[in-house]
């Protein structure tokens, strides 16, 4: 049974140089200095002069910081609203009783097909009639709703046992109080995963802003990025460019290696990326 | 019973707010719109009812460049990233040792921002006078090149967007089939081996359809998603992907709506839909064929 396996390891080695490489690469560019980068005609894969100067001109030259801010804000709050009014909506499907729950659900569940960038289209139109172009709210709104949530965040619900309930209506507790105190501790593995989940999503971000913020002040780290890209840092600056990625990189990197088992068994459960 | 029906709305109210708001009107609008012939955002007024935006849209050479670069898209990545998420998954179910540290960096692609990795990938696969770019310079190596993959020829922008779409979705497709084949109870494989089945055999005949509900679930969602490619393309080539010549569909229907060229929010909404209904085919046929071929235990 004990066989060396050359081929799988090659084939698993291999992948792994072509995922960590890129990495490997930005960090690389984002340490040389601009005179010697634009003077080596052949990639050099390792410098001897290390500089942080491409850091301080990602951070002075273009509004690194506030793209940063920006994120971290909308991610917040558009991270928190979501798991509030799902946890709500997914309470009601779950636990309580009325008219129509059943048709209700299955529209929602109908509802969860439709592409996101079929909607889009009238939901710039929306936010454009409102006022809210280049505010925080219309980056916002249009970003809580998500029906696959409820969708999970129900499933676990329904799990919780019908005794609890009772036990905790019997002692007089409220359903108000037994949804905060008593089902969402219990499931709080699956609140958890939603909210990493929805955290990704919004971090990565794009289409959305690009259509709905032109003002550099609003922009998300996806658009400074673009941004950046395309006019920022004068002369096609390719290590301060690099530098802007790695630290736009970061933050999501972290939670990954904090979190990785709650976030590689939340998309196994409920990831659509692909 | 009248009391906890209230009850009930009260908790389901913020939600249903937002789904009217955001998905619902929308969507209903989004019809509205793509019947309504001549409409002008200043105005909001519109000068008839009738087929013209989808037979504009159908007729625009960048629509046309723009379905043929997306079908392209799907038909490459799809196989392939599937295929190769397979070989990966199987190849991490032989070892023991180092798995979760390969899992791990197999799953890093996931949480990155599409946008600023492209631009990693750009840097490694541009050439200009200056300065050769890495892949290049490999290519050099062989004897090959040199080609500017991100303002060169046609096939070879292709070739970049196809190597860094499979890059992003391989983590999802990997991670799904790694969890898929554990599930697998080893005692078929078992009982196999000691009739003296090949390695191969046993693969087919016996891993392939225990996991295939699996690998037709990541079927589906790869061609949704791949059929909804947008934000790699602007990651590599940057925002005017028509005169790159390598706009995709969803691309399309945000230029319509909004970037150079935008305001016609009619035109965007025809094309929107035209690509829902293409997703909408491809994924019946898709059921239709797992029927025959996947097996749900």
């Amino acid at each position: 049974m004990k066989k060396h396996r050359p081929f799988t390891w090659l084939l698993l080695i291999v992948w792994a140089l072509a995922v960590l490489f890129p990495f490997y690469w930005m960090l690389l560019t984002s340490i040389k200095g601009y005179a010697a980068y634009n003077a080596e005609y052949t990639p050099q894969l390792w410098t001897l002069h290390p500089t942080l100067e491409n850091y301080v001109l990602a951070f002075t030259e273009v509004d690194l910081a506030r793209y940063l801010l920006n994120t971290l804000f909308f991610t917040v709050v558009t991270t928190g609203l979501m798991v509030f009014v799902s946890i709500l909506a997914a309470f009601a499907f779950a636990r309580l009783e009325f008219k129509g729950k059943n048709i209700l659900f299955t529209l929602f569940l109908a509802l969860m097909m439709i592409p996101n960038e079929l909607v889009i289209i009238t939901n710039f139109q929306t936010i454009t009639e409102w006022n809210m172009r280049n505010t925080m709210i219309g980056l916002i709104l249009p970003s809580v709703t998500s029906i696959f949530y409820i969708y999970l965040l129900r499933e676990s619900f329904a799990q919780v046992p019908d005794s609890l309930y009772y036990a905790a209506k019997i002692d007089g507790t409220s359903d108000w109080r037994f949804l905060w105190k008593i089902m969402v501790p219990i499931c709080r593995p699956t609140v958890v995963t939603v909210t990493i989940l929805k955290v990704i999503e919004c971090w990565n971000l794009y289409i959305w802003p690009s259509l709905i913020t032109d003002d550099p002040k609003y922009f998300l780290v996806s658009n400074g990025i673009q941004q950046i890209r395309e006019s920022g840092f004068g002369r096609a600056n390719i290590p301060a460019m690099m530098a802007a990625v790695v630290v736009i990189s970061i933050p999501l990197i972290v939670l990954f290696l904090v979190y990785r088992k709650q976030i590689m068994s939340g998309v196994a459960r409920g990831g659509t990326k692909g | 019973m009248k009391r906890s029906g209230l009850k009930a709305f009260l908790y389901l109210l913020p939600a249903l707010i937002f789904l009217a708001v955001f998905l619902v009107y929308p969507l209903i609008d989004v019809l509205i719109y793509s019947f309504e012939e001549g409409y002008s955002s200043a105005a909001q007024s519109f000068s008839g009812i009738g087929w013209y935006n989808f037979d504009y849209v159908l007729h625009d050479p960048y629509f046309t460049q723009a379905l043929i670069n997306t079908f392209i898209l799907v038909l490459i990545t799809v196989p392939v990233s599937t295929g190769f998420a397979l070989l990966i998954a199987f190849a991490l179910t032989r070892i023991t040792k180092l798995r979760s540290l390969f899992e791990t960096v197999f799953f890093l692609p996931y949480v990155t921002n599409t946008l600023a990795v492209g631009m990693v990938f750009m840097v490694l696969f541009k050439t200009t006078p200056y300065s050769e770019g890495f892949v290049n310079m490999l290519m050099g190596m062989v004897g090959l090149g040199p080609v500017d993959f991100i303002e060169g020829p046609y096939w070879a922008k292709m070739f970049v967007l196809c190597f860094y779409t499979i890059w992003i979705v391989l983590p999802f497709k990997i991670l799904i089939l790694t969890s898929a084949l554990a599930s697998v109870n080893p005692q078929y494989a078992q009982a196999a081996r000691i009739d003296g089945a090949s390695s191969w055999r046993i693969f087919t005949k016996i891993t392939l359809p225990l996991i295939s509900p699996s690998v037709f679930y990541l079927i589906i969602t790869g061609f949704i998603g791949a059929f909804k490619a947008y934000s790699d393309a602007v990651a590599l080539f940057g925002t005017s992907l028509n005169s790159a010549g390598m706009n995709t569909l969803v691309g399309y229907v945000f230029d319509m709506l909004y970037r150079e060229g935008g305001g016609y929010p009619s035109y965007a909404s025809a094309a929107a839909i035209l690509l829902f209904l293409i997703i909408l085919t491809i994924t019946v046929i898709n059921l239709l064929y797992s029927r025959k071929h996947v097996h749900y235990s």
